[in-house]
């Protein structure tokens, strides 16, 4: 197995994992870091394209690098907006985020 | 397909991007209380460039293209208004522009000059949004393509949750939470198409593309992402209470702008990037969930007590007869896509519904505006309060249940010819069918609206200014009816390099 292909895998189990809990679990702030995990799985996985598609002696293709660094900052600003969205329902009286929730699949994908 | 050069008026495609973010930074660097003079300068540029470049699409007969940094693709990125592009930008522009005018009463900073954050938040966020919509309709290669949808998202979530009471912030982060989700799956779909060709250039994917697996997987990734962006049914569920939640003006820019962008996405993959021909199943399947968007959610819009909950209902019900444009134009005898029936049947559609759309949620804003709540069970008297707007909503009403001389019917009709054209009478029903359950639910807010105001009732006055802006929009949608009942050419411009 080329390491290519063994991080392949990996990404496609960080996928698999955080779309288990993206729709599975009920609370908002866990769909978040499960989003998280859904992402860093497809930006392995861009690293994965550019190893594999190293040519001229580069040890990577330069080009999907740049986009996982582009993608990585709108996961980030995504990550930041829904952390503040859900401050501010905590604020505006939700009891709390982990607990279990009135409406439990209220905000399932 | 020719390579790309730069044309001229290219620069005019960079100007589309650039004046709404030079507006936003302006309104930073200017200070807060100028916010709405800025958006609205912006705004009047920013149509004029739009006409300008749906002209010179026009007089030239081929694509605006603008090579940025005159770096070719699969290096650099290509810019291009073709026909399509050039149409989806003078839309955004008129509605956006009539938006601007209706805000002006609900989104003013205070007279006496103090900063204030809500006016601030709308101004910029409709610029941002309107910079990520043009991006949608202009760029040639998938990446940035995702960077514009999330600026979209970015823009539209905020949106949602102006007002900060804990059922719009709700509604935002469910929105924002299926935005990403589909983001997510889009950006996994353009890995593996870059992983396979070595390019995110659409005119070069079209090429090269095979019918292989990677393909087929990278697409319906892509596709379901997208779904869920546009609200296509059973992933329609965020939408009803994030475009109901919103202020008024911004749920009409939600519901008529923000869920095309998706739409135009899948029918740039679905023609411009996917190997041709594409197996009619999956055209059935997609033209499928969009029938079962139309029925399901007319028939919840008819049950809704909220008027701005039934509106976007409806909304899922539109979108859904988009979604039904992928069989109608791929069994028809046409030579090219665009040279069909459906295919300007569902761009129209697309267009008279965003203008009759934002016209009816700006009219239910001015409704419970003037009457202070919007349960449809009560609108009595609003015909004599804001006859105007009344009027503007029943015209947009007009529209989508596709009843002549509206926009919607000349669309609806061009589908229905699709559909009986490709024998594909489940549609054909399924037409008819939306038609039918649009009216009943837009009479049910007419007729009640006409009723005699309950004694002593109240309204306050709205500025006739807000209500021309929004009939304005309503006739727009009225006159896209008097369009010949024909393919546009228009449609096809540019379009001819891409076999």
């Amino acid at each position: 197995m080329t390491p290519a292909t063994l991080y392949g895998l990996c990404a496609a189990a960080l996928v698999a994992i955080g779309l288990f809990g993206l729709i599975l679990h009920p609370s908002p702030l866990r769909k978040v870091i499960s989003f998280n995990l859904v992402g860093s799985g497809t930006f392995l996985f861009f690293g994965v394209a550019a190893r594999r598609g190293a040519v001229a002696g580069f040890l990577g293709d330069p080009v999907p690098q740049a986009m996982v660094i582009t993608g990585i900052v709108v996961a980030f600003a995504a990550t930041a907006l829904a952390v503040a969205l859900l401050l501010r329902m905590l604020e505006s009286g939700a009891p709390t985020v982990d607990g279990p929730p009135e409406q439990p699949d209220d905000l399932s994908p | 397909m020719m390579p790309y050069a730069t044309t001229p008026g290219g620069w005019m495609l960079v100007l589309a991007l650039m004046l709404p973010v030079v507006g936003m930074l302006g309104i930073f660097a200017l200070g807060l209380r100028h916010a709405e003079r800025i958006a609205h300068a912006t705004l009047l540029a920013g149509l004029a460039v739009a006409l300008a470049i749906a002209v010179e699409v026009g007089r030239s007969g081929q694509a605006v293209t603008y090579l940025i940094g005159g770096w070719r693709p699969p290096l650099g990125i290509a810019l291009q208004a073709d026909g399509l592009s050039a149409v989806l930008m003078v839309m955004t522009s008129v509605i956006l522009c009539s938006v601007g005018v209706f805000a002006r009463g609900s989104f003013s900073s205070p007279p006496d000059g103090a900063e204030v954050r809500r006016p601030f938040v709308f101004w910029t966020l409709l610029l941002g949004l309107w910079s990520a919509l043009n991006t949608v309709w202009l760029a040639q290669d998938l990446f940035s393509l995702f960077v514009a949808l999330e600026l979209l998202t970015f823009s539209a979530v905020p949106l949602v949750c102006l007002d900060g009471s804990r059922d719009t912030l709700r509604a935002a982060l469910r929105y924002l939470l299926f935005a990403l989700a589909g983001s997510v799956f889009y950006l996994m779909g353009t890995g593996l198409i870059y992983g396979a060709y070595g390019t995110m250039d659409i005119a070069s994917l079209h090429q090269v593309a095979r019918a292989d697996w990677a393909t087929s997987v990278a697409l319906g990734l892509m596709i379901v992402g997208l779904m869920a962006k546009a609200a296509l049914f059973p992933l329609h569920l965020w939408l009803p209470p994030a475009h109901a939640g919103a202020p008024a003006a911004a749920s009409a820019v939600l519901s008529a702008l923000v869920v095309k962008a998706p739409f135009i996405l899948i029918l740039r993959l679905w023609f411009d990037v996917a190997p041709q021909p594409l197996p009619a199943a999956a055209g059935a399947m997609l033209a499928g969930l969009g029938a079962a968007s139309i029925l399901f959610c007319s028939i919840m819009a008819l049950r809704q007590a909220r008027l701005k909950l039934m509106i976007a209902y409806s909304t899922v019900a539109q979108v859904g007869y988009l979604f039904l444009v992928f069989p109608l134009v791929m069994g028809s005898a046409a030579e090219m896509p665009w040279d069909s029936v459906g295919w300007t049947g569902g761009v129209l559609q697309l267009v008279s519904h965003a203008f009759a759309k934002a016209a009816m949620f700006l009219a239910a804003g001015l409704i419970a505006e003037a009457l202070g709540h919007d349960r449809i069970a009560d609108l009595g008297g609003a015909a004599k309060g804001v006859p105007v707007t009344v009027a503007a909503f029943a015209l947009a009403g007009l529209s989508l249940m596709g009843l002549p001389p509206a926009g919607g019917f000349i669309s609806k009709l061009m589908l229905l010819t699709a559909a009986v054209e490709t024998a594909n009478w489940w549609i054909a029903a399924t037409i008819l069918a939306g038609g039918i359950l649009a009216a009943t639910y837009v009479f049910r807010v007419v007729g009640s609206a006409l009723a005699q105001p309950r004694a002593g009732l109240v309204m306050k006055a709205v500025p006739l200014n807000r209500e021309l802006a929004v009939l304005t929009l309503a006739l727009i949608a009225v006159a896209l009816g008097f369009l010949p009942l024909q393919p546009l050419d228009y449609l096809g411009i540019g379009r001819g390099g891409m076999p």
